[in-house]
């Protein structure tokens, strides 16, 4: 068993090696009370350097990764992260720059290479995605959703307009009715149809003038391009309804078709989904939201604006603006790697990365329909969706297909998502895994699932080659041990 | 075609595994009035070129002014071995930890970090990380709001500015009435606070030290919102947790603050990372997610994520919050970095940026001009009063090399004068020398 950094401490060891205090600096005397002071030291642990690196470097060890496997996760689009990202995130011209210089007088002309990275993705990204301006600042794909659901609610205000619901179908990620729901709106749900879309009469008839959004993902959770978009975005904005495109699957439609030439009026993207940064181990993300003119003068303070001697600026005075979403600019390190991941690509290679993507997924979907259930039989886009449906016939359930993946070395699907799908198995394998890697993956699960039939039984003790078992979860929620 | 693979025998066999002839068979569901041939952008460019061209951009930012800027942001040095053991990729380029038996790595690191924030607060459970420390600063007012049923919160202005201009914008949609408390003299009113706070109440937010760098302890603050069944939201300086009275010893319900003086680069604004810790009691209506221990069929010890059931994934708009990914490598960072300074670090580092910045204030005090604020005592952050305007101060003092510090009139009216000053460890006796001598050469 692995021992907590906590439980490896030795008094009197130490790792840290502080500069020293000159003599004229020590002799000063600080003022501050001794009833301001904390009672006693904080319970650190006491270590030599080599100890915390040993420490964390066997963690590391006990870690999946895209660098050592691959993520077949439906909607995470764990594609590879390129180096050369991570090194010029960590030039040091950026990496130093402290977030208030703009803010000093004259302070804006030490950031104008930052300032110049903000401007140029907020322009790559609306070309992208045809929207006419981004804000950056949101630091996740939820942060997005709500920063665009607070733009929706600023457009109709401003309008006179009293809207109360937001419209979202049924295969919707979680983030999107809690989001709608935290900038104030109740949600209404839309169910699914047999071809996997949204349910157009079901749709139409709750569409009045109440509503104030619909939230979409496309192609939606379920891999599928919503067939009829076009009618839905017409039907929205007759009634002055906004449309907002959750991009967690934009993969799908780089360099393909553009949301805003879809009719979508609002859009987030995932910055740690479709361009490449690393998801570390659940963040830092990144989720810009791009809107259509007439939502600019909503978008959150501040924004950058290029001068016209070339200089860029921030604009604070923005009497219209939703206000602060995040501290400064967003996840800048983030946005940067983002940058020079689009750079890398150019025009066509944003066009390689959705046919590619795409390709991959519908080759897995070919291969594996025979021995799955697929949610629904047609063409997918980047991601396949299939219902552990007939190995739970033998008892096998989604999760045990998930655990014996791991038992091979190989990282799960996505699983019970969408919810709409009984045990589902999403997979995305995304334009970064070889041939190679997906027949790997694809037998694995063929092998899965003829052993479902053959011996279930054994599927319950998996996995054993991971660094431990199967954790007992309800012990977890109940025990509420969260700390050492 | 870099990062794919794909070659055209292997195209052809999978188009083939498919039945379709070529791949665009397989986006024929776009309708075709919408589809575009390709995008209005430069064509791609080879890793030198992206490398030098970046490269050149940073260059067009400054990296050699002296810094004293502060203002809840701070440049403190970060160890070798943070930068060396985050950037294993086993770590970066892992997934949110659902599946945990292969994400033991993770998982264990962000208990461990729970457990150092518990520690240097004296709070009972943390979470696994937010934002920043804006918006967690946000969550946790939406959260006293879930806790108590009630819609006020207080709000001492001493609280950063940033951090109130973010409370105000997430809750304009959302019946939050908030009630500004004005500092005097750069400390927290006692009077008007316990006046304002009622049975209506839901939280008083402090923060601590303050913007203005002032030193406090709120344990009567706190004493009599508790009389009035209203919760204490603090938000807080980690490093100075080395030195001062914890937030948990002064009795506070929520604690927050600002993770990036925790071994995270500046970078600009971001990523950085925000925390919060709690009372068990309250865990439940605590956003953001949580990493639990737990065992194996073997009896192993493992660490699951876990109180999913108050996540957007399960709830979805009944949620306690709509966050999903967070800051978990930043939080791997600021853990890394406190189990380096450990135990004596911990405490030594407050000492040292404390001493520094009170030697800072006897060279500053002896400028024919400038008065250092003496009304609270101060930790390594602090306003001096100038006898001009100090945004001009502060742009006379970039051209000798200086970001002097964060002029106070920016947010608060009144107080153009003032400017607020920060000392870290990275700033040498000379280097505090040299400042002095310039500010007094500007004025």
């Amino acid at each position: 068993m692995s021992l907590l950094i906590y439980e490896k401490s030795a008094p009197g060891r130490r790792a840290a090696n502080l500069p020293r205090l000159t003599p004229v600096e020590a002799a000063v005397k600080v003022r501050i009370p001794a009833k301001y002071f904390r009672e006693k030291e904080a319970e650190l642990p006491e270590l030599s350097e080599l100890d915390v690196v040993r420490h964390f470097t066997r963690l590391s060890l006990k870690n999946f990764s895209i660098d050592a496997n691959m993520y077949p996760l439906g909607s995470c689009t764990m594609k590879y992260n390129p180096k050369i990202c991570e090194r010029v995130a960590s030039l040091e011209g950026f990496s130093s720059l402290h977030p208030l210089l703009p803010q000093l007088r004259g302070g804006g002309m030490l950031t104008q290479g930052a300032l110049e990275v903000l401007h140029e993705t907020e322009r790559w990204l609306g070309e992208i995605v045809g929207m006419d301006a981004f804000t950056l600042q949101p630091m996740a794909g939820s942060h997005g959703e709500l920063t665009g659901m607070m733009l929706v609610a600023a457009y109709h205000h401003d309008r006179g307009n009293r809207k109360t619901k937001v419209i979202i179908p049924d295969s919707a990620h979680g983030t999107n009715p809690s989001s709608a729901a935290i900038a104030g709106y109740s949600v209404v749900t839309i169910p699914t149809n047999a071809e996997g879309g949204v349910d157009l009469a079901k749709y139409e008839a709750a569409m009045d003038g109440e509503v104030a959004a619909v939230m979409l993902t496309c192609p939606n959770t379920l891999g599928l391009f919503e067939r009829d978009i076009l009618k839905i975005a017409e039907l929205a904005h007759q009634r002055d309804a906004l449309l907002y495109y959750d991009g967690a699957n934009l993969n799908a439609l780089l360099g393909q078709c553009r949301p805003g030439d879809l009719g979508f009026d609002v859009v987030h993207v995932n910055l740690h989904k479709t361009f490449a940064t690393p998801h570390g181990g659940g963040g830092p993300g990144a989720g810009p939201v791009g809107v259509k003119a007439r939502l600019i003068p909503y978008l959150p303070t501040s924004i950058v604006v290029k001068r016209e001697d070339g200089s860029y600026a921030l604009e604070y005075d923005r009497p219209k603006s939703i206000g602060y979403i995040s501290s400064f600019y967003g996840n800048f390190a983030i946005i940067l790697r983002a940058y020079a991941y689009m750079l890398l690509l150019g025009r066509e290679g944003m066009r390689r990365v959705s046919e590619n993507a795409v390709l991959n997924a519908n080759y897995i979907q070919a291969r594996l329909k025979a021995r799955y259930a697929l949610a629904v039989d047609r063409a997918c886009m980047h991601e396949c969706v299939f219902s552990a449906s007939r190995q739970v016939e033998h008892g096998v359930h989604a999760l045990d297909v998930a655990k014996a993946l791991l038992e091979r070395g190989l990282h799960a699907p996505t699983i019970y998502f969408p919810m709409v799908v009984k045990e589902a198995l999403m997979i995305e394998p995304t334009e970064t895994e070889s041939k190679e890697q997906m027949d790997e993956l694809i037998d694995a699960m063929l092998e899965i699932a003829e052993a479902a039939e053959r011996d279930p039984a054994k599927f319950q003790a998996l996995p054993q080659n991971t660094t431990v078992g199967r954790l007992d979860e309800v012990k977890a929620a109940r025990d509420m041990c969260f700390k050492a | 075609m870099p990062y794919i693979p794909t070659t055209e025998r292997d195209r052809t066999a999978m188009l083939q595994a498919i039945g379709v002839t070529d791949v665009a068979a397989l986006f024929a569901d776009v309708p075709a009035s919408v589809r575009i041939s390709g995008l209005n952008l430069p064509p791609g460019r080879s890793e030198v070129e992206v490398y030098e061209y970046l490269n050149q951009m940073s260059h067009r930012n400054t990296h050699d002014l002296i810094g004293f800027l502060g203002g809840g942001y701070y440049d403190h040095f970060i160890p070798a071995c943070v930068d060396a053991l985050a950037s294993r990729s086993e770590f970066y380029t892992a997934y949110t930890p659902y599946q945990p038996e292969a994400s033991q790595g993770t998982l264990q690191a962000i208990f461990e970090y729970q457990t150092a924030i518990c520690r240097i607060t004296d709070m009972e459970v943390a979470n696994a990380s937010l934002y920043d420390g804006g918006t967690a600063l946000y969550e946790a007012a939406m959260m006293a709001i879930r806790l108590t049923g009630r819609r006020k919160i207080l709000l001492d202005s001493g609280v950063n500015p940033i951090y109130r201009n973010i409370l105000y914008s997430y809750t304009r949609n959302l019946s939050v009435d908030f009630v500004e408390i004005p500092a005097i003299h750069g400390q927290s009113d006692r009077e008007r606070i316990t006046a304002a706070l009622d049975d209506k109440t839901a939280a008083i937010i402090l923060q601590n030290p303050n913007f203005f760098g002032a030193v406090d302890d709120f344990a009567d603050v706190i004493e009599a919102a508790h009389q009035q069944g209203c919760l204490s939201v603090m938000s807080v300086y980690p490093v100075s947790l080395g030195l001062l009275k914890t937030p948990g010893q002064m009795g506070a319900d929520i604690v927050t603050g600002e993770g990036q003086s925790l071994g995270l680069p500046l970078s600009f604004g971001g990523p950085y990372l925000g925390f919060m810790a709690t009372r068990m009691a309250h865990v439940r209506k605590m956003p953001g997610r949580l990493a639990g221990a737990t065992r194996d069929a073997n009896g192993r010890r493992g660490f699951v994520l876990t109180l999913q059931a108050r996540e957007q994934h399960i709830r979805r708009e009944k949620a306690m919050s709509n966050i999903c990914s967070n800051e978990a490598l930043c939080a791997l960072r600021a853990l890394i970095y406190l189990s380096w300074l450990g135990k004596g670090g911990f405490k030594d580092l407050a000492h040292i940026c404390a001493q520094k910045a009170e030697y800072a204030k006897t060279r500053l005090s002896a400028i024919p001009g400038v008065e250092v604020k003496k009304s609270a005592p101060t930790f390594n952050e602090f306003t001096i009063e100038l006898p001009c305007d100090a945004s001009d101060v502060v742009s006379r003092m970039i051209d000798r090399g200086f970001a002097a510090g964060f002029p106070l009139g920016r947010y608060y009216k009144g107080m153009e004068n003032y400017l607020l000053v920060a000392v870290t460890e990275k700033r040498t006796r000379e280097q505090i020398g040299l400042f002095a001598e310039a500010l007094e050469g500007v004025l």
